[in-house]
């Protein structure tokens, strides 16, 4: 037999999923064991589901290791300043409505630095889909406490626990009047996946809280084990409790973590709210902005 | 390409720099803008929620200054022309978004009716106090360019102007209005559309997959896209690359920050824009801007009646500073006279640019009211004796 016959040309083999990332950039900057990847992959499961028009759809972090998720997928993504991904979502989202705009950043940039334009931006019910990865830490700057952190957890600027209380961030997206409020772990991939097909269908502010390991910084600090010991305690301490009372999902250390769909309603989106208005205020003279003409 | 009659209201108006410099946006094409309330700025974004209904584009009173200096930005990247207005404090807190816009190349114009400082100041009285701040005020190197009216007629024509800057070097435009400017009354004429030149955006000609977000033109500036175009463009203030990725290393950064510093710097020859008076003989040259422009014109007419051979020179865009110009000057004339509602701002530029060729004079003023002509007059008789 020559040698001629043994060459077969093999399929090359690719996950359908790599044409949402831009493979110029990866690897990606993430630790092992960190949940963010997982958070990004659920989200790209939705999008192919979906069948997603990708150039439609718009991607704004702020700064930490969540905000760079925009740079690794392959849309128009932003990189923004820290704290301010949610303005300049707003600022996008308005300047063209025809835009689908993600927010994916950490629960310190949105929380603590970004909190004010969290609230008002839910207030209004802008148009926006903010995804939270929440690690209950700062972990691009080497472990500081964040307003997620949970009372008596270990952090380097609480070096003797934190005595500070958490946000509990479903209930603050409840009260502020978001449209849809949900929190799932990297866990549950196939919930958190369905979550983002429901976050990038709503229309109005929508918030998903996801839990993720910081095996690096909040794990190691806190003798929590690796990764995969937060994986098992995500299973082991979760419990599905779909439009449970937002008041009642507060987390606490290493204590159990209320997962589901808590907030699913309808509210006129600020856009819509102004066109309305305009339109019963200047009657036929006004032209509804950001709407599309069949001509 | 010429204004969209949609925005202008041609005729004759009396109005105050602060509605004048809104019409001036509306007339450049400015379809967003987001503000928070700042004495002595906020009728500027008062007259553009109260006009753009009709026109046919978006005001949002966002949360405060910091999230209204990057809404701005988002719009920008979804294809508007945008602008915010604020004052003294207001622009202190968005100095992180100005880095921004420079680090990004994002075009927008920022809006500064200046008041008395430093912190709350002097909320209803005018300062000039603010030059070097939109300067040098957001951390790094950058450049920008700031354009300083001193009359509502200007705030119109140079905020036209303002736009048409941001547009063609992709930088942050600071319009450099004080209280005096924004709140005086006078005759503001408005051309029609076709009268009124505004540059459109830079967008590609170029193909997604052929397009670079970072690579600069001829003149350093980039092409333009925006988002939902299909171009998947990466916008990061992170140092970065000619694909607009992060790059963190020292070639990276020299490639990049020296690029946005000599974007304008090598172009500071088309950016001079000044208005020169009796300078053909002149042994004193009063240098000023803004509102105080137009108390030195005052002094320098009542010392050319007492047979003082001295000129003015008025910057109407004070950064880029007109180098070039400042130097030849410094060549023949005696001294320089700089009055300025500051306590000693761009006179450091003169006397930079002098390097020790001429007398350079500063006739400071803290703010709080405009100069008294005989304060500038004084100085230019003692320095010409």
């Amino acid at each position: 037999m020559s040698t001629a016959a043994l060459e077969v040309t093999l399929p090359t083999l690719q996950n359908p999923l790599y044409r949402y990332l831009r493979q110029d950039r990866i690897p990606h900057i993430w630790c092992p064991g960190c949940g963010i990847g997982t958070a990004l992959n659920a989200f790209i499961r939705a999008l192919d589901e979906m069948q997603f028009d990708l150039d439609k759809l718009a991607v704004v972090s702020g700064i930490g290791c969540s905000g760079r998720v925009a740079g690794y997928l392959n849309v128009d993504s932003f990189h923004t300043t820290h704290g301010r991904a949610i303005p300049f979502a707003t600022g996008l989202k308005l300047g063209n409505p025809e835009l689908k705009v993600v927010v994916f950043s950490g629960d310190g940039d949105l929380f603590a630095i970004g909190g004010n334009h969290f609230i008002h931006a839910a207030r209004r019910n802008m148009d926006l889909f903010v995804v939270c990865i929440n690690n209950f830490t700062y972990g691009m700057t080497g472990g500081q406490v964040a307003p997620t952190t949970p009372l008596g957890a270990t952090q380097t600027t609480m070096p003797y626990g934190n005595f500070e209380p958490a946000f509990n961030l479903p209930q603050l997206a409840d009260s502020c009047g978001a449209v849809y409020v949900a929190r799932w772990t990297v866990y549950h991939v196939r919930q958190l996946a369905k979550a983002f097909k429901e976050g990038l269908s709503k229309k109005g502010f929508a918030f998903l809280e996801v839990l993720s390991p910081c095996p690096t910084l909040y794990s190691r600090r806190n003798r929590l084990g690796d990764g995969v010991d937060q994986l098992k305690y995500y299973k082991e301490k979760s419990v599905v409790k779909n439009g449970a009372d937002t008041r009642e999902v507060e987390l606490t250390f290493q204590g159990e973590i209320v997962v589901g769909k808590f907030v699913d309603r309808e509210r006129p989106t600020w856009l819509d709210a102004m066109n309305e208005h305009f339109a019963q205020r200047f009657g036929e003279r006004y032209t509804p902005y950001g709407v599309r003409h069949e001509d | 390409m010429h204004a969209d009659p949609k925005g202008v209201l041609t005729g004759l108006h009396f109005i105050d720099g602060d509605h004048a410099a809104c019409e001036g946006a509306i007339a450049a094409g400015c379809r967003f803008a987001a503000g928070y309330p700042i004495t002595p700025s906020t009728e500027v974004v008062e007259r553009f929620a109260a006009r753009i209904p009709l026109v046919g584009g978006v005001f949002i009173q966002m949360e405060d200054e910091i999230a209204s200096s990057i809404a701005i930005l988002g719009a920008a990247w979804a294809g508007h022309k945008v602008m915010t207005v604020t004052s003294g404090p207001g622009l202190s807190l968005m100095m992180e978004h100005i880095g921004y816009a420079a680090m990004t190349e994002t075009p927008c114009v920022f809006v500064d009716v200046q008041r008395g400082g430093p912190s709350t100041g002097l909320p209803t009285l005018p300062a000039q106090a603010d030059m070097m701040q939109v300067r040098w005020g957001s951390h790094g190197d950058y450049g920008i360019i700031a354009l300083s009216p001193n009359s509502p007629q200007e705030c119109f024509d140079l905020m036209v102007k303002a736009f048409n800057l941001a547009e063609l070097y992709r930088c942050p435009v600071f319009f450099m209005m004080d209280e005096v400017v924004g709140h005086m009354t006078e005759r503001v004429a408005i051309p029609k559309p076709e009268e009124i030149e505004v540059v459109p955006r830079r967008f590609t000609a170029r193909k997604p997959g052929e397009y670079k977000a970072y690579e600069p033109g001829e003149d350093l500036v980039p092409e333009m896209v925006k988002a939902g175009d299909g171009y998947r463009i990466h916008v990061t203030g992170l140092t970065h690359d000619e694909r607009g990725y992060p790059a963190m290393n020292p070639q990276a950064q020299d490639r990049l920050v020296r690029r946005l510093v000599e974007k304008i710097r090598a172009n500071a020859h088309k950016l001079v824009d000044v208005r020169q008076e009796h300078l053909e003989d002149a042994e004193v040259v009063v240098v000023s801007y803004g509102i105080t422009s137009r108390i030195a014109a005052a002094a320098v007419e009542e010392a050319r009646h007492a047979g003082v051979k001295v000129g003015h020179l008025r910057l109407v865009i004070v950064w880029p500073f007109p180098e070039a110009l400042v130097a030849q000057l410094a060549q023949r004339v005696k001294a320089f006279v700089v009055p300025e509602l500051n306590l000693g701002q761009m006179v450091r530029e003169v006397e930079r640019v002098v390097a020790g060729k001429a007398q350079v004079v500063s006739v400071p003023h803290a703010g709080g009211t405009v100069h008294q002509v005989e304060d500038i007059l004084a100085r230019i008789l003692e320095v010409a004796r």
